[in-house]
């Protein structure tokens, strides 16, 4: 049994509850209380570009489930201030000190916002429940939507749009959708998708400024490549940035995420991990060897539920649980074409194409780094990703292990 | 143990096939298919499939 009289678990989404539940099964009998900023206890965000926005799904439907016997104290509606590593206390912003034994910080991320200016009226992002319910409501009166970035996200609002049948304009910047997360040829596929569905798609564009009425009301955009368009609803998908700013002062290193070593472990400016800390979930970055030991964020579901566990073993048994290295995994849902990866396909130096059926909407991409295999990506093919995986794992398991980022 | 998927929520993500291949594989036509009474030696890596699966759609039954 676990000797921690009190844990206290920051940020109450996927990551937070999966840790939760992680320390209870592996022993920990003490306090267990669970701090979110959203009011909500704890739901699934998936749902929320896709069955949320065009199947009616009910916000029920994406709660998370909560096993029974985990005696949580929930504190919601009430955001993490600051956090003191050397007193073990949490900071709230209604002003109450929570002291701890083990604390897991597991804040997540937040969409990017509009850089600079105010944005009209009807310009939404989506990354809560709160959102994605209000740009649910706006699509069942919209004519015409525009989506500003081709992403995954982005992508996923489109296919729940047109499938309401509303008219879509997306813009990206790049010369492909999702270009970077998974190359020129996943996004060539996607592309091909979008306009088979009948988005206006605008590639190597940007959003140059939005236009609105004399009401402050979303009329439209100004893009880079001349073209106005019209549209009384937008969807901001520019990405997401990690949750760290109550974490300044804290002597916690974040980069473009709080930074961990591979034992779930945040860093203080000395580099050595700080003691009875660790972090989940879309708020980390750590080094993984896929990556050459390079900081990597995944930003995905299946991250935080495995991180979650692995991190609330490590606050439990410091030093016993084996390195996170895991096989990275993520899907996607774009017109009811699932697309699947494993490993880090943006990693890659080269990719391949092994198979396409266009009229399937089949594909099957190789991913590759200094010529090792590093990820692939199926569409409508899940099965074959299973060798795939497979092979990065025992690359994986072929390197050795280091136990501490320990720093020069 | 006896393991059930719904095989109307699943939707392919291939989560329980990575965490316990010998009881989760997918067919030709990329449906999911499973050991509904997997041998003791499994059971971990059941479990591990239940938290794994993204939708839920792994029911487990232990007596
Ligand atoms: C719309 C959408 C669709 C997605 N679709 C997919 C998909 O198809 N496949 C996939 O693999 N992944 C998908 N993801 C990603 C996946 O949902 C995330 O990886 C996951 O939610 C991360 O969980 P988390 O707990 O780390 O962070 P989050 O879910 O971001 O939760 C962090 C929580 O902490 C709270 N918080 C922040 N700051 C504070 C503070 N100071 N004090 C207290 N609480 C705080 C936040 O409000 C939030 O509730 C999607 C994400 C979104 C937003
Ligand atoms: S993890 Fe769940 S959704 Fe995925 S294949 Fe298995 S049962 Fe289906």
């Amino acid at each position: 049994m676990s000797p921690l009289r009190r844990v206290v678990v920051v940020g109450a989404s996927l990551a937070g509850l999966r840790a939760a539940e992680a320390l209870r099964r592996h022993g920990h009998a003490g306090e267990l209380v669970l701090v979110g900023d959203e009011p909500h206890l704890p739901y699934d965000r998936p749902p929320l570009t896709k069955q949320f926005l065009n199947d009616g799904w009910r916000p029920e439907q994406i709660a998370l489930p909560i096993a029974p016997g985990l005696d949580i104290t929930w504190r919601l509606g009430v955001p993490a201030s600051g956090l003191d590593v050397a007193d073990h206390a949490v900071r709230l912003a209604d002003g109450s000190l929570l002291h701890y034994d083990g604390v897991v910080l597991a804040t997540g991320a937040r969409a990017r916002p509009w850089p600079g200016h105010l944005t009209p009226a009807g310009v939404h992002t989506i990354r809560g429940l709160d959102d994605a319910a209000a740009v649910a409501e706006a699509l069942s009166r919209t004519r015409r939507l525009l989506i500003v970035g081709a992403g995954f996200l982005g992508g996923e609002v489109a296919a729940a749009a047109r499938a309401l049948g509303v008219a879509v304009t997306l813009v990206e910047p790049q010369e492909l959708p999702l270009l970077a997360p998974t190359g020129p040829h996943v996004g060539r596929f996607v592309a091909a998708l979008h306009r088979a569905n009948g988005v206006d798609l605008h590639l190597g564009s940007r959003v140059q400024g939005f236009t609105s009425n004399g009401r402050d009301e979303l009329t439209g955009a100004e893009l880079t490549d001349g073209t106005h368009v019209e549209a009384d609803l937008a969807v901001l998908a520019l990405g997401a940035t990690p949750n760290i700013e109550w974490l300044a002062g804290s002597g916690l290193v974040t980069d473009r995420g709080l930074v961990c070593d591979e034992h779930c472990q945040p860093l203080r400016d000395d580099r050595l991990p700080a003691p009875d800390a660790v972090a989940a979930g879309d708020v980390t970055q750590w080094p993984h060897p896929l990556a050459g030991n390079e900081l990597i964020s995944p930003g995905h579901w299946s991250n935080s539920v495995e991180q979650a566990t692995a991190a609330a073993q490590t606050l439990l048994k410091p030093g016993t649980a084996p390195a996170y290295r895991p096989v990275p995994s993520f899907w996607s849902d774009l017109y009811g074409t699932r697309i699947r990866s494993v490993g880090l396909p943006h990693l890659a130096d080269s990719s391949e194409v092994v198979d396409h059926d266009p009229a399937a909407h089949r594909l099957i991409v190789a991913y590759h780094r200094n010529g090792a295999l590093v990820g692939a990506l199926t569409a409508n093919h899940t099965s074959q990703l299973v060798p795939y995986r497979a092979e990065i794992q025992r690359h994986l398991d072929s390197r050795p292990s280091r136990t501490r980022l320990v720093h020069d | 143990m006896t393991v059930i998927v719904d095989l109307n929520l699943c939707q392919s993500h291939g989560q329980c096939v990575y965490a316990a291949p010998e009881v989760f594989a997918f067919d030709e036509e990329e449906n999911l298919t499973y050991q509904p009474e997997p041998p003791e030696s499994q059971h971990d890596r059941v479990r591990a499939a239940v938290a794994a699966c993204p939708v839920r759609a792994i029911l487990v039954s232990e007596p």
